[in-house]
């Protein structure tokens, strides 16, 4: 296998762009950098200069509101100058290539980019073609990688769950199409978890999923025995076209996760979901608004992450400490 | 009158059992002796092939020269010489140019285009359906005799079974022989990666291998039924080549060959999201690439063909799944055999026969030997000699090889086309 281009000579984080390739280390410093911006969201006056003078580019080449205005939010509390631009309907719909636009920009005297892409690899690419002082920040490729959402995820565990290291995690639904489970699955094992397992319809596995270091359940009943933390995914409506699943209603009922399904796992479960929710397809109203669901604790989290590893990657640069 | 003697190499030409030091004398554009000097020979040109080895001219089944309508990836000048100087004097060309070789006006031009270049044995391959679309039969017997050697479906799938068989019995009819990669539409639809650990890991639109295996069965049940003659190309899986053994052990008159990176590649080889590891069908695993492997030295797999695709950069320039699949690979055919042979999964005789013999056999052309009274197609090589796949040594327009930088060991000095020499290593 060849270097890590996320990392430096030093190994420090240059890019930020899949989970799978870093170590524990890596994982918990960036963890306990967000420890100490979290403090940050209460405070009146909710900024650091730490990042003052630097300019970053959000590059959304396809839809996102959570994820883009964390994004945003997160450069603007470390003084960044942020600039968020969605391309889906900007100049490559015109034929201009994905270099030519990174190019552009880079003239520009950009010193980060945040990327999110419908195509898997796509951050690696820009990465690989970009100048050398550029970091590039992945904020979901295609069904590649969603990194920074599976460290938000890990975060909120963490603070709930203190460890890793006796959790059984489940992971509900699309794994086929998710970039989120691939990151969070690569987290999970790096940062130690006791179980991680997959409860989807083989429709919705991909072919070798074992060999990402799961187990593999199709049912949801017998699948939520002794888990302590629930994720569910998101489902998308085009998967009944694509003969991926019958009807959301049969998903509901086999898949779903109700109150009922909920009491199987541990009393002290919690769930997460990526957001957005397609409420009474993947999950109940009661489920996801009920005492047991941090999803909006996950929203808020987003934030501190992504000042971390911006803060990280910016290091390298000499911007910081 | 130009007469040519290749003088004291080591003589390697299967289809007629010989192996051993000897002489090759060349007039007339012909082989006119293997054994003797023949009265009155006046070499115009002496080649000392002393160290080297003298085989038959590789013949190619499956090439891609990008002209007509993509001359920005490569023109046949550039890959000509390209060919040339891998030892390459027949190669067939893929219908899937643009236009589409499926009328008499395209192959002739390719024709054309072919003279042009100085490299005449170029010969078309002639779309086996209209436009490639896999709706119409093209018009096959117009197509043979304006130039073209066989008909094929490109990378094409054909979805409809009724239409395949029609194209395979008006095939039948003419005596054509189809060449075929087989590729089931749905199963392998917009998939860029092996449909393994390495495509689940990085989250890559994949291919199952069944997209091979199930259109391969299919097509044999189809053969039996037409009498078609078929020639399955490019096979990338273990059981593609069960299924073509237990073919041929059943009767059906079928060939079948391999891409030369296939024998070397798999999806673990891959550089993550490198597009020059972007090929169809994909790199499969270690697995498939012994039974590769193993069918080529048993003859279940009787040829190795380069499949070169060369692209200009733009088209490997972007996000994996986004890029042209393709290798650039004439130039790396000679030492990709040879590393076979050093790693012994086939013999030195095997290796040239699959280049030569073999696919002349499939093409019912009479070459790939150094019969007396063939035409004079031979290649000269240094087995020994390293080089670099680098710019100083590339000659194809494109670029696009996973190979690219790393030193290999075999290069051709000398080539030689209907007598004429097109090649030497300067």
């Amino acid at each position: 296998m060849i270097e890590n281009i996320q990392l430096n000579s030093e190994g420090k984080l240059k890019h930020f762009l899949s989970i799978d390739g870093l170590n524990k280390t890596l994982l918990t410093e960036i963890l306990d950098i967000a420890e100490s911006f979290i403090g940050m969201n209460d405070q009146q006056i909710k900024k650091v200069p730490l990042l003052r003078g630097k300019t970053i580019v959000n590059l959304f080449f396809e839809n996102s509101t959570r994820t883009r205005t964390t994004f945003e939010l997160a450069a603007k509390r470390l003084s960044v100058d942020v600039l968020s631009m969605s391309i889906a309907t900007s100049s490559t719909s015109k034929g201009e290539s994905l270099l030519d636009t990174i190019r552009n920009l880079e003239a520009m005297f950009v010193d980060m980019f945040v990327v999110r892409h419908a195509i898997s690899g796509a951050a690696h690419f820009i990465a690989q073609h970009t100048a050398p002082h550029i970091s590039v920040i992945n904020a979901g490729d295609g069904q590649h990688a969603h990194p920074t959402q599976a460290m938000l995820d890990m975060f909120t565990i963490r603070q709930v769950k203190q460890d890793f290291t006796n959790l059984r995690v489940a992971i509900i639904g699309d794994i086929l199409h998710s970039r989120v489970a691939r990151s969070q699955i690569q987290a999970l094992n790096i940062l130690g978890a006791a179980e991680v397992r997959v409860i989807a319809p083989k429709t919705l596995l991909p072919s070798h999923v074992e060999s990402l270091g799961v187990n593999v359940s199709h049912d949801l009943t017998s699948g939520l025995k002794d888990i302590d933390v629930i994720i569910m995914l998101r489902l998308q409506k085009e998967r009944m076209t694509s003969a991926l699943l019958p009807s959301e209603s049969e998903y509901f009922k086999c898949f779903g996760l109700t109150e009922a399904k909920l009491k199987i796992a541990k009393p002290d479960a919690i769930v997460m979901h990526p957001g957005p929710i397609n409420r009474g397809v993947e999950i109940d109203s009661k489920v996801a608004d009920g005492p047991q669901s941090v999803i909006l604790k996950q929203v808020s989290n987003g934030i501190a992450i992504r000042m971390a590893i911006m803060a990280m990657a910016m290091q390298k640069q000499g911007a910081v400490g | 009158m130009n007469q040519i003697l290749i003088k004291q190499g080591q003589l390697i030409d299967p289809a007629n059992n010989i192996n051993r030091i000897g002489d090759v004398y060349i007039a007339e554009g012909k082989i006119v002796s293997v054994t003797h000097e023949p009265a009155g020979f006046k070499p115009t040109t002496v080649i000392d092939a002393t160290n080297k080895i003298i085989c038959p001219g590789f013949i190619d089944l499956s090439t891609r020269l990008r002209e007509p309508g993509q001359s920005r990836k490569a023109t046949f000048k550039s890959e000509a010489h390209a060919a040339a100087s891998a030892g390459v004097t027949t190669m067939c060309l893929q219908p899937d140019t643009n236009p589409v070789i499926d009328t008499p006006a395209v192959a002739e031009l390719i024709k054309e285009l072919a003279e042009k270049a100085l490299y005449p044995q170029i010969y078309p391959i002639a779309a086996l359906t209209r436009k490639l679309e896999g709706t119409e039969l093209s018009s096959m017997l117009s197509l043979k005799q304006a130039g073209c050697i066989a008909v094929g479906n490109a990378q094409q799938a054909v979805k409809n079974l009724l239409i395949l068989r029609r194209a395979m019995e008006y095939a039948a009819s003419h005596d054509l022989l189809v060449m075929f990669r087989p590729n089931d539409y749905w199963l392998g639809n917009n998939g860029c990666a092996h449909e393994g650990a390495v495509a689940t890991r990085y989250g890559l639109p994949s291919i199952p291998e069944e997209a091979e295996t199930i259109a391969l069965a299919q097509c044999l049940e189809l053969v039996e039924l037409t009498g078609c003659r078929m020639h399955f190309g490019q096979l990338s899986c273990k059981r593609s080549v069960i299924k073509i053994f237990q073919a041929k052990k059943y009767g059906l008159n079928i060939s079948a060959d391999v891409a030369i990176h296939q024998l070397h590649l798999t999806e673990n080889d891959m550089i993550p999201f490198d597009s020059s590891y972007h090929v169809l069908p994909p790199f499969r695993t270690e697995e498939d690439r012994e039974y590769l492997q193993q069918g080529l030295a048993s003859g279940t797999l009787n040829s190795i063909c380069s499949d070169h695709q060369p692209h200009d950069i733009d088209a490997k320039l972007g996000a994996f799944p986004e890029t042209e699949p393709g290798v650039s690979s004439l130039e790396t055919l000679l030492p990709l055999m040879l590393k076979l042979v050093e790693q012994g999964a086939i013999t030195l005789e095997q290796g040239i026969a699959a280049l030569s013999e073999n696919p002349a056999r499939v093409l019912h052309l009479n070459s790939g030997a150094l019969t007396v009274g063939f035409a004079a197609d031979v290649c000269v090589f240094d087995p020994e000699l390293s080089w670099q796949v680098n710019a100083d040594n590339w000659k194809s327009q494109g670029i696009n090889t996973p190979f690219w930088g790393q030193t290999f060991k075999g290069r051709v000095t000398h080539t030689i086309q209907a007598g004429k020499m097109i090649y030497s290593l300067q």
